[in-house]
């Protein structure tokens, strides 16, 4: 178990948020989308040119950019 | 009795197909999150009732950071609909219920409608719609819109529910949140603070949540008490920062989630399947965003696209054209020569028809471009470019702007203009509106390829290819030099989300290619037709002056009274088919030559022709001759005029009367034309001011006439540059 950051993770690697640091309008709309602690993430994969990256939540594929994964922490095995 | 139903819910959840079924309208509807920005209206008349439907435009949060929430919000709040039909998708049930919630705390009367059931079913995703609409206390409808399956249920349950009073949903939100709300919902209320349309508890919690909106209408109703709820926020704020590592906008978040999440666990929702089993949606992104694979076939769709659209078109175009050269031919021969018949056959006829002739063109790309819309993949371009955009200072959003606009060729600058509104900053959405105008909308394919069969035939589909790659170049490189002068600012985040591949319908087909032929037809019969008989008049009057009018006619003269009476005779009594004799035939020519010429002089006489000409001195370095002038300037007016006016001025200025040809076999045998002229020509017209009804829109999207003229005077000078160089560099090169 360890605490990494969600741009680190790897393809198809899953794991569960612990915490969302972001403020304002991008956090809103960050957690509006359902980036809060305790949910489950997986990769699904990365734009070709790496960045965005599309990740799995509850029951629907999200896009976010590298420095918005930033500011998401998650826990993975 | 107030019978409004707003159909509301997150964006993608199957709004506009539930308000296309419930009121036999035609909305737009597409598989990509945002398509309906503002909102629209319509009856639904059964047997539960009659009913006036709103279909709001798709948020996923009540926040109030961008215009669609806004526009959202403001109706629930100002309108006071009877009743919210909340839309939301099955298939997705935990992450659209956070939209339902927060509806629910703002005390509105609220119905679900569990749309996509279908879609759920195949994942496996079972639903207990009792349990759910017990627990939630609001109506629960399963249904699927696309079939219209349950909306009479759904009738029923609005019918039954309109009238009765809803109470706010109150949630925990962690007990430091809850006491700083008690203690707000007391001062408020004591104040009456907002309360004549706002409930308390919920005007408290957006001053938690620091929503703008409502923290700028309190200041401005009741400073002192704003002032009071701000510094139980901050204190909250500070205090939670310290204790907790988290501030109370997140955290109400978080608890609203932590509600849903307590529902749909008291066996509300299960899941047959690994929740996480790759969905067949997933499957085909593994190869359609795939890193090598994904951009190539990404560049393969938009060949194919072009190939569809040439290779299919091409006949009924062929017959349109037919059609109008039979109408102009019978009406040549029936009416009397004269001015009546030079603005029905000049005008109207080769104006119009030249319009008209691309309506299966413009039909067959509406066609592909909605395929492409409709079945997901366009969010997948987006995802895809969004890298690329953002280099430029625009945002993968961008994307649908452009498409919109034509970024696939075919497609509509208003509209591009108004899409540009999901964009979420000011910033990006200027530069996007701005540089919008530079993709090859479906008024200007029918110059492209009025001047690519003329003058590349056969290439039809690579021409094309290299068209949009310029235009896409040239709106990218615009987008970023404005976006480091005088629109500079940050990027917004690219929090979207990707919607499963769905066939499209064809009545989802139908309706959108259809409506945008349509407004290209209707565009046809109307803007164009009137601005085609202002040109022609422009290009008719005033006419030559007697003096030189009297010069042709005795040239004419000169040359029938030095022939025999019967060789006249001969010419004036034979039909189209007979033959003449050489010395008939000669005098025949030599007269229809006097009359062109005639009629050029006329031309060059005219305003239209003076104003091309004084036009002339600067666009010889770009290759185009007054005529085209003419037709540029018309094109400001719309781009389809270019072709239309093109058709006027050649057929006026006609050197032989007798001449059938198309207007592409007209300007290929024109001396000054060539493929270089055609290319220069087609270069400009990517670039140039955008229409009328679009610098309208800019300046009505951007709040300011400013933006407007720059566009416009911004793009004519760009496109100016850039056609004088293809056209210099390019003589050097052709010759
Ligand atoms: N399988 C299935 N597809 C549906 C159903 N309802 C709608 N769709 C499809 O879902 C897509 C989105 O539908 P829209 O009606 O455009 O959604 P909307 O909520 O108006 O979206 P925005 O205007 O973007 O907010 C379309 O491709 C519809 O054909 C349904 O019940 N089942
Ligand atoms: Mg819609």
């Amino acid at each position: 178990m360890a605490v990494i950051n969600l741009r680190q993770m790897k393809r198809n690697q899953t794991g569960i948020i612990t915490s969302v640091k972001a403020q304002g309008e991008m956090g809103r709309r960050i957690r509006d989308m359902g980036i809060v602690p305790g949910k489950a993430v997986t990769i699904q994969g990365r734009a070709p040119l790496y960045d965005p990256v599309a990740l799995r939540i509850m029951d629907f594929t999200l896009t976010l950019r590298n420095n918005e994964a930033d500011y998401i922490q998650v826990e993975v095995e | 009795m107030n019978t409004a139903i707003a159909l509301a819910g997150n964006p993608n959840a199957g709004k506009t197909t539930l308000f296309n079924e419930l009121t036999g309208a035609r909305q737009h509807v597409g598989n990509y999150p945002g398509v309906t920005v503002e909102k629209k209206q319509g009856t639904c008349i059964s047997e539960a009732g009659t009913f006036e439907i709103i279909d709001l435009p798709g948020t996923y949060s009540l926040t109030a950071y961008s215009l669609e929430e806004v526009v959202a919000r403001d109706y629930l709040v100002n309108e006071k609909p009877a009743m919210v039909v909340n839309i939301v998708d099955a298939s997705n049930l935990e992450r659209n219920l956070y939209l339902s919630v927060q509806f629910m705390e703002m005390g509105i009367p609220v119905c679900l409608a569990l749309n996509m059931m279908d879609v759920a079913q195949k994942r496996g995703i079972e639903i207990n719609t009792d349990k759910l609409s017990e627990l939630l206390n609001i109506p629960v409808v399963p249904m699927v819109a696309r079939t219209g399956k349950g909306k009479k249920e759904l009738l029923a349950q609005v019918a039954k529910g309109i009238g009765k009073p809803a109470s706010p949903l109150l949630i925990s939100y962690g007990q430091d949140i809850d006491k700083a709300l008690d203690e707000m919902e007391e001062i408020i209320q004591e104040n009456q603070f907002l309360t004549d349309t706002y409930p308390a508890r919920w005007v408290g919690l957006k001053y938690l949540e620091n929503d703008n909106q409502i923290l700028e209408l309190g200041s401005t109703r009741d400073k002192e008490t704003a002032g009071k709820l701000s510094g139980i926020e901050e204190k909250v704020s500070r205090h939670m920062s310290a204790t907790l590592d988290t501030h109370p906008e997140g955290m109400i978040a978080d608890q609203r989630y932590g509600f849903i999440n307590s529902v749909l666990k008291q066996n509300v929702i299960r899941f047959a399947y690994d929740r996480n089993r790759l969905q067949r949606s997933d499957q085909i992104d593994k190869v359609l965003t795939n890193r090598f694979l994904g951009p190539l076939i990404m560049v393969g769709v938009l060949a194919a696209l072009y190939q569809f659209t040439f290779a299919y078109s091409a006949l009924p175009v062929e017959w349109i054209e037919g059609i109008f050269g039979w109408i102009s031919g019978v009406t040549d021969a029936v009416l009397p020569d004269g001015l009546l018949k030079s603005m029905i056959v000049s005008g109207i006829i080769d104006g119009v028809g030249g319009v008209m002739g691309f309506v299966p063109l413009i039909m067959f790309m509406f066609l592909g471009i909605s395929f492409i819309e409709d079945s997901g993949y366009l969010a997948r371009m987006a995802f895809m470019l969004d890298r690329v955009f953002r280099m430029f200072g625009l945002h993968g959003s961008s994307v649908m702007a452009f498409i919109v606009s034509g970024g696939i060729a075919g497609g509509c600058a208003v509209p591009g203009v108004m899409a540009a509104r999901t964009l979420k900053s000011p910033k990006e959405r200027l530069a996007t509106l701005l540089t919008v105008p530079f993709m090859n909308c479906g008024a200007k394919l029918p110059v492209y390829a009025l001047l690519v069969a003329a003058f590349f035939p056969r290439k039809q589909a690579s021409i094309m290819v290299i068209l949009t790659l310029i235009s896409w170049t040239g709106a990218l490189l615009v987008a970023k030099l404005l976006r480091s002068t005088v629109i500079r600012g940050e990027a917004t985040p690219f929090v979207m989300e990707l919607p499963p591949y769905r066939f499209p319908t064809l009545k989802g087909l139908w309706i959108h290619t259809w409506e945008r032929t349509w407004q290209y037809m209707k565009k046809a019969g109307t803007v164009i037709l009137g601005i085609s008989i202002l040109i022609w008049a422009m290009m008719t009057f005033p006419g030559l002056d007697d003096k030189t009018a009297a010069q042709f006619e005795s040239r004419r003269t000169a040359i029938t009274g030095s022939v025999q009476a019967d060789i006249l005779k001969e010419i004036e009594t034979a039909d189209k088919d007979t033959e003449l004799s050489p010395k008939a035939r000669e005098v025949k020519k030599a007269l229809a030559g006097i009359n062109g010429e005639e009629s050029m002089a006329g031309l060059e006489n005219s305003i239209a022709g003076r104003m091309g000409k004084a036009l002339e001195k600067i666009s010889f370095l770009a290759g185009f001759d007054w005529r085209t002038n003419i037709a540029l300037v018309g094109g400001f007016a719309a781009k389809e005029v270019v072709v239309s006016t093109l058709g006027t001025a050649y057929s006026l200025g006609d050197m032989d009367p007798e001449n059938t040809d198309s207007l592409g076999e007209k300007l290929a045998k024109s001396p000054g034309w060539g493929p270089v002229t055609a290319f220069s020509l087609m270069i400009f017209t990517i670039f140039y001011a955008p229409c009328f009804v679009t610098v309208v829109c800019i300046a009505r999207e951007t709040g300011s006439w400013k933006w407007a003229a720059f566009s416009v005077g911004f793009n004519t000078t760009l496109a100016f540059l850039l056609s004088v160089l293809t056209y210099q560099v390019g003589s050097m090169i052709v010759q």
